[in-house]
């Protein structure tokens, strides 16, 4: 299924005082299967953007499509589209609430009106997908796993839903680095099993370069770039201007060519830098 | 949704009302409270009025404004009125089947309805002219002599004051929250009361575990600060009576004695 967003524009409080235009006129399309990034900086209406794709926020104007529906507009269509989109918010764990893994995993499709068997089938899935152990987590409870469990539970949780589009917000805030290099091989391989949509809204911009097919960068409340990584990265200067950053393997071939080395390459990941660097050494 | 749930009834603007003393206000309010009680004919109400409305005047709190906050304390005065007018015995003026209303009933509902009026008037100006802080601040300033019989009124301000402060926290984790269970397909919104009850689990479960953790933070906060190990602790923002205060206070004292005369010579 394919998002179509078409000049949404979503305002806070319209017509008092504190009125604030959180998106403005933006307008994007993301094919089905893409694996898309979402970056801005703080404030710049990330999150309320990913909050209309599944109808959490009403837009104030404008369209979104998910696949040819419009869910936008009121009505069993919208909601039952709605339901196909699967939010992860940040800090996904604060919202466990049940006595034991399986039957929080089991929430979701329980609102879905799924039979039990079912049901269950679907929580065995997801925590599988999330790469922990059913038999032996089901009839734990949430609050005594690690900080990384528990978000992989929290994860779980809405893939058990079976979304056709699956976003993050910040999947790997607060995470130590082996944890968040194993949440990211994780959303990576939900990606690849299931072949969806998956959007990723991150403020670390290797992660961003290394995982994405297509990145869309947000500033105050409009679209300023919609492209490939090597497309929107090569635009160093104007990210920086709204603060954001180059990915670090970028950086360091940037800094390397002004220092008088000639580099090729598109330089998205570390291994690429090296092997650029290692080639114009050997051609020396 | 929730985010539009004002808090707390302050109106931001500049006024001498808005600068006055808070001890001298909370004092002040309390005083016109009990007068209110002292008042017992028309012209004592009139006197009354007229000094709330000066002070409203000065305040530049939108009338507006202050009837809005007013709204859920109507049906109170509402269901006043009605009990007075049939309940009270005396002379009749109208009557319908088992109902009477009297002359008494009348001027007894009349009466309690300025004096409800005036009452939840008089203290919503308070709240409306004095930030909650100053208003904590004030109160502990108040309680303070009474720190000798061991009234921890300190602590008390403090509580209070963390209170406050945490109502918009919690309010945007409740947000946070209800959205995430939302997206996870939870409803909220439709059902019998049992249902919406049960629906509630969610929400709340997460919430009381979020207000525990702030709470630990905020506690290890104060203590890495050492909160509590001064004795004596001083003020950034020392309240001061100053001049305006002291007109202040003369003025509100000629009126009381002018309604308290008008009570004991009429």
């Amino acid at each position: 299924m394919s998002i179509t967003v078409k000049d949404l524009t979503h305002i806070y409080s319209p017509g008092q005082p504190q009125e604030q235009v959180a998106l403005d006129q933006i307008s994007f399309r993301i094919e089905d299967g893409t694996f898309a990034g979402l970056i801005g900086h703080t404030g710049s209406g990330k999150s309320t953007l990913v909050q209309h794709l599944n109808g959490l926020l009403k837009p104030t104007s404008g369209t979104i499509l998910l696949g040819d529906t419009d869910i936008t507009k009121a009505g069993t269509a919208s909601r039952q589209a709605r339901l196909k989109t699967g939010l992860v918010f940040q800090y996904p764990e604060y919202q466990l609430f049940e006595e034991t893994v399986a039957k929080d995993v089991a929430f979701g499709p329980n609102n879905l009106g799924l039979s039990p068997e079912e049901t269950d089938a679907r929580v065995r899935e997801a925590l599988q997908l999330v790469g922990l152990d059913y038999e032996e987590l089901k009839n734990v409870s949430p609050f005594e796993l690690s900080g990384g469990q528990k978000r992989r539970v929290a994860i779980a949780g809405v893939i058990a839903m079976k979304p056709e589009i699956l976003i993050l917000d910040e999947p790997t805030a607060g995470l130590n680095p082996k944890a968040h290099r194993d949440i990211l091989d994780m959303v990576r391989g939900i990606h690849e099993s299931t072949g969806n949509i998956t959007l990723m809204v991150s403020h670390n911009m290797n992660d961003i370069a290394r995982m994405c097919d297509q990145v869309l960068v947000m500033d105050h409340g409009r679209l300023l770039m919609d492209g490939s990584p090597e497309e929107v990265f090569r635009r160093g200067e104007e990210l920086k201007e709204v603060g954001l950053a180059l990915p670090d393997s970028m950086e360091i071939a940037r800094q390397i060519i002004e220092g008088g080395l000639a580099l090729e390459g598109t330089f998205l990941t570390m291994e690429e830098t090296a092997d650029a660097i290692a080639a114009a050494l050997q051609a020396k | 949704m929730i985010r539009d749930i004002t808090l707390g009834q302050y109106y931001q603007t500049e006024s001498l009302i808005h600068r006055l003393d808070p001890r001298l206000k909370i004092v002040a309010t309390l005083l016109y409270i009990v007068v209110l009680f002292v008042v017992d004919d028309f012209l004592g109400f009139a006197i009354a009025y007229a000094g709330l409305e000066t002070a409203i005047i000065m305040s530049k709190v939108p009338r507006r404004f202050i009837l809005k906050g007013l709204k859920p304390v109507f049906l109170i005065i509402a269901f006043t009125l009605v009990i007075n007018l049939f309940m009270i015995q005396g002379e009749v003026l109208v009557q319908f089947w088992k109902f009477h209303i009297t002359r008494e009933g009348v001027h007894m509902a009349a009466f309690m309805g300025i004096r409800l009026f005036l009452l939840i008037i008089g203290s919503s100006l308070l709240t409306l002219t004095t930030r909650p802080i100053s208003l904590t601040d004030g109160i502990e300033a108040l309680l303070s002599p009474f720190k000798k019989l061991g009234l921890p009124a300190h602590e008390l301000a403090m509580m209070m004051t963390i209170a406050l402060r945490f109502i918009p926290t919690l309010l945007e984790e409740t947000d946070k929250i209800m959205k995430a269970q939302q997206a996870r397909g939870a409803d909220f919104e439709t059902g019998n009361i049992l249902r919406r009850a049960k629906a509630l689990v969610p929400i709340l479960v997460p919430l009381f575990i979020s207000a525990f953790r702030i709470a630990q933070d905020l506690a290890l906060a104060m203590e890495a600060r050492c909160y509590g190990c001064g004795i004596r602790r001083t003020r950034m923002n020392e309240i001061r009576f100053e001049k305006r205060d002291l007109i202040g206070a003369i003025v509100f004292a000629c009126f009381l004695a002018v309604i308290v005369l008008e009570r004991f010579l009429w």
